[in-house]
């Protein structure tokens, strides 16, 4: 009998134990992908945002375009902007539209006249925003300014928090998981006792013996991560509009979540699934290992 | 060959379960290891396949020094010293094949092979017929010719039967006895340990009797009276 095959044999001749091996997995492999794919969408936002040093000012409603590009045109005079744009209520209301095209209720109610002019302003590099702030601050005509930094800064702190929070759950998960492992190996090497004393005594290797068990162990970590994965996916893809209405904008996104069915969704997907079960299979053996090593000394 | 060399060994708390054992067993030999309960037959046979360590004294196994042989290559030296037990120690959900087929699927021998050369050692003990049998299907004679052939199957230089007549009424202990004697016919070497005074008598093989874990004679064609003889001496 090949060792896949006495593992699989393990597996069907105590479904219950192996249905507990793989729900603990399960819930850990589900926690771990979300925080992984938060962390993944926090890293390339950060990123996005982190290369546009930009600025955005919204004009006053009782502005007029020439405050506006005055101001443009004395920043300019910095040397220090590599762009300004005016875009205006009109533009504004161009780009209301287009990024609410599917919600027509959305776009019932808004007229350009509640759409604040603006000018979005890139420096050359981040170093010179400090320098053009004040510049902003104290032209006329200026309602409000957002800076990238304070987003950047927002993110950083939500990023940190996920890694942290995501980071110690998945942790505390990932050991119960091993331990969960560990007993259901470890009731199976009790009750197959008789059988490894027969194996050793007719001459099996250590690792003849030992294999299956491991196989076992690695086979409820991938049967966790395969079902994590597969509710994980349904997710995204149930939420695949809000998501790119988040996150479509950012270049990697763009692309991946735009359809369920795109290229770049399905290899992303496939390579979430490979790290999934490599992580699942690995965990899963480290568990049943630890258990031969405390069950099976010879 | 086989070569106790001052073997003793004493479990923890008792006296020497062996003691000052020094024998030697040439390739081939049909060797009955004989002695009453407690003797120390069984230590001796755990002993030659590693199961426990000697507390003094050295054994070989042609050129393993068993003693120090390490721990990652005991199973060469069970593959090459085939185990009869006499509580069969056949695993209850195989089946006959599988239970056989075992012995040389640790060898990790092709599945043709496997079927091959089971069946040529099924027909062997008697069991042609019964490859698909459960062990709890079969008569205590026809597991023991299972634990026989699974001893066999992967073709050991040694053949060590511990009390392998022990359960059997004495019409089954005696096919099972011409079993071995097969066996030892193509070049094993056979160590069996009993008390089975008949069959020790009737044979007048090699007897190498244990009383007290002590090595009470050695004959060349012995009867089992000499070691109840050499007991009261």
């Amino acid at each position: 009998m090949s060792t896949l095959a006495t593992a699989a044999k393990h597996i069907r001749r105590s479904p219950y134990q192996a249905l507990a091996a793989v729900t603990t997995m399960f819930v850990t492999f589900l926690l771990a992908g979300i925080v992984f794919l938060s962390v993944v969408a926090s890293f390339f936002t950060l990123q996005y945002f982190e290369g546009k040093p930009q600025i955005t000012v919204f004009m006053a409603d009782k502005s007029d375009k020439q405050e506006a590009e005055g101001l443009g045109k004395t920043l300019e005079q910095t040397g220090k902007v590599a762009s300004v744009t005016y875009v205006s209520k009109e533009d504004a209301l161009a780009i209301y539209r287009e990024q609410n095209k599917n919600d027509p209720l959305l776009l019932e109610m808004v007229t350009a006249d509640i759409l604040p002019a603006s000018l979005e302003i890139s420096a050359k590099e981040p170093k010179y925003l400090a320098d053009l702030v004040p510049i902003i601050k104290e032209a006329s005509g200026v309602e409000e300014v957002v800076y990238q930094k304070d987003v950047v800064d927002a993110l950083i702190a939500w990023t940190n928090a996920i890694r942290l929070i995501g980071g110690v759950l998945t942790g505390l998960l990932a050991f119960n998981s091993i331990l969960a492992i560990m007993t259901v190996v470890g009731m199976k090497i009790a009750l197959k006792r008789e059988e490894i004393d027969v194996l050793r005594l007719v001459g099996a290797s250590r690792w003849y013996i030992r294999l299956p068990f491991v196989l076992e162990g690695g086979l409820y970590g991938i049967g966790g991560a395969l079902l994590s994965w597969a509710i994980i996916m349904l997710l995204v893809i149930w939420l695949q509009p809000v998501l790119f209405g988040f996150l479509g904008m950012i270049p990697p996104f763009s692309s991946i979540l735009l359809s369920a069915t795109s290229t770049p969704f399905i290899l992303s997907s496939l390579g979430f699934l490979g790290g999934l079960l490599v992580t699942g299979f690995f965990l899963g053996s480290v568990g049943s290992l630890i258990a031969l090593g405390r069950y099976l000394k010879f | 060959m086989i070569r106790f060399d001052h073997v003793s060994k004493r479990f923890s708390g008792h006296t020497d379960a062996l003691s000052e054992i020094t024998v030697e067993i040439q390739d081939g030999e049909f060797v009955f290891l004989i002695g009453p309960s407690g003797a120390g037959k069984t230590t001796f046979l755990r002993l030659l396949i590693r199961d426990i360590l000697p507390s003094a004294g050295k054994i070989f196994v042609d050129d393993w020094n068993v003693n120090t042989l390490p721990g990652g290559n005991v199973h060469l030296l069970r593959r090459a010293v085939g185990t009869v037990f006499q509580d069969f120690k056949l695993l209850t959900d195989r089946t006959v094949f599988e239970n056989v087929a075992l012995g040389l699927e640790i060898l990790g021998k092709r599945e043709e092979e496997i079927k091959e050369r089971v069946n040529d050692v099924l027909e062997l003990v008697g069991l042609a017929g019964k490859q698909q049998f459960f062990p709890l299907q079969l008569s205590a004679g026809e597991m023991q010719r299972t634990g026989i052939a699974r001893a066999i199957v992967g073709g050991p230089k040694i053949l060590l039967a511990d009390e392998p007549t022990g359960n059997l009424d004495p019409e089954t202990a005696w096919e099972i006895l011409s079993i071995l004697q097969e066996v030892n016919k193509m070049g094993t070497t056979v160590i069996m340990a009993t008390h089975n005074a008949s069959i020790v008598n009737d044979l007048k093989k090699r007897t190498v009797a244990l009383d007290h874990g002590r090595l009470v004679s050695d004959e060349k064609s012995g009867r089992y009276h000499t070691a109840k003889h050499q007991k009261k001496s």
